[in-house]
């Protein structure tokens, strides 16, 4: 188990292919990709006098075509839920990054860690948009390690 | 003929949307309890314990359980001798609309499947089936589509028998694995059409105890025993725990044909009914 504390953003399927196009066409996408943590979630509205609403990990495997190019980018981290194709275990190895699993299906719990909440870039896209979160002591488990070892056997 | 107003309907819905986003299932709470009981991996019973946690801050807070509130799905029970007037699919979406917007639900639904673009809260799925009587029943289902995703079907030969049908449940647990929050509520559709057998799957996971059939129940409870011996476990970490139950509804069908549909929740199984 691991607690992360710090500034990290959210970016699920829209996202990615938004960040993977501008990227294959040369441009800098919105969020500097350098040491960055990305957290694969869309949160739900924010209810009056919360600094966010439900806000859990979705399904990791939709961004694996993405996945290998943003940490060749420099990507350091991700948080999701369930397993990775081979080439993101490769990548995540050849780039000395990691991949973490938060509590899955635990929305309401996994608000309570994010401390800061702001849409970041890409507004148009809803709660697919990317947010920057501050969150304090998140629990995560590591799933994929900096080495490409995986928690998962198969 | 009595009658019931669309508005009466709306308001209805609204409020499902409520109770099933931040009230996890009693019958399904229960399961989880019972599933920490019995299990013995130490990291299963961690994220068991977050599960049940999250469940309470959920109903206290009246936060969503799980961020992804579902493509909204209604089943409407309607009684041939009630006369709803206004339109009933529209009384429907509206409630969906306003309970989503009133509860700071998700906007997960986008208007094109193709082109994508702006998400919102409806359309809603609304299945309508006309029963004896004259009242209502109204059932909000907001299944998320981590699990939605991992759904199967499979038209067997009509001599596949037990075996076959087995096989086919075990292997689609085992291809949804770690991805779509285990522990699972297995939903199975025996029988029908294809078509048919996709909708028995989803609709038998709003059936909250086994099923009265005894060899149905049989079955359940062989898959069940079996689906928590692949040490898939919560989140696919491991343990005993990979499903909390096995719901399977059957159908008669075709001499030619034996269609099964796998439909899995994940531990977040949520749906709520009201008789009007």
């Amino acid at each position: 188990m691991v607690l992360l504390t710090g500034a990290i953003f959210t970016a699920r399927d829209q996202a990615h292919k938004r960040m993977a196009q501008a990227l294959k066409k040369g441009r800098k996408p919105p969020l500097r990709l350098k040491g960055a943590v990305i957290y694969y979630c869309g949160p739900t509205q924010t209810p009056k006098g919360k600094v966010i609403g439900s806000c859990g990990p979705t399904t990791s495997s939709r961004m694996d075509e993405f996945t290998p190019l943003l940490l060749k980018k420099g990507l350091s981290g991700m948080i999701g839920k369930g397993r990775r194709a081979k080439e993101v275990i490769q990548a995540v190895r050849k780039y000395r990054a990691v991949y973490f699993l938060a509590y899955a299906g635990c929305g309401a719990l996994g608000s309570k860690y994010i401390k800061k909440a702001k849409v970041f870039a890409y507004r148009d896209l809803g709660a697919e948009a990317i947010f920057k979160l501050e969150v304090k002591d998140l629990p995560l488990i590591v799933g994929i390690d900096a080495r490409g070892e995986s928690v998962y056997k198969t | 003929m009595r009658k019931l107003s669309a508005d009466r309907v709306s308001r209805a819905v609204a409020s499902l949307c409520l109770r099933a986003n931040f009230e996890l299932r009693q019958d399904v709470l229960r399961k989880i309890k019972e599933g920490l009981k019995r299990e013995k991996n130490k990291t299963a019973r961690g994220i068991l314990e977050a599960v049940i946690r999250n469940a309470d801050i959920a109903k206290k807070e009246r936060l969503a359980i799980c961020q992804d509130t579902g493509l909204p799905q209604v089943f409407l029970e309607v009684g041939q001798d009630l006369k709803i007037t206004g339109d009933l699919d529209s009384a429907v979406n509206k409630g969906i609309e306003a309970g989503y917007r009133a509860g700071f639900l998700r906007r997960s639904v986008v208007r094109d499947p193709l082109s994508r673009g702006k998400t919102g809260y409806t359309p809603a799925i609304i299945h309508t089936r006309l029963v004896k009587g004259s009242r209502l029943k109204v059932t909000v289902l907001p299944k998320g589509f981590g699990c939605e995703n991992k759904t199967r079907l499979k038209m067997f030969k009509p001599t596949a028998g037990l075996d076959g049908i087995k096989g086919f449940v075990i292997e689609s647990v085992k291809l949804a694995g770690p991805d779509a929050c285990p522990p699972y509520v297995v939903g199975v559709g025996i029988g029908g059409t294809a078509d048919y057998a996709c909708l028995l799957a989803k609709k038998v996971l709003l059936r909250k105890g086994p099923s009265p059939k005894g060899s149905v129940l049989k079955l359940e409870r062989d898959l069940l025993k079996k689906l928590n011996k692949l040490n898939i476990g919560p989140m696919g970490l491991g343990g005993r725990t990979t499903a909390l139950a096995v719901n399977i509804e059957t159908y008669p069908t075709h001499i030619a044909g034996l269609p099964v549909a796998v439909n899995i929740s994940c531990h977040a199984l949520r749906s709520a009914s009201v008789t009007l």
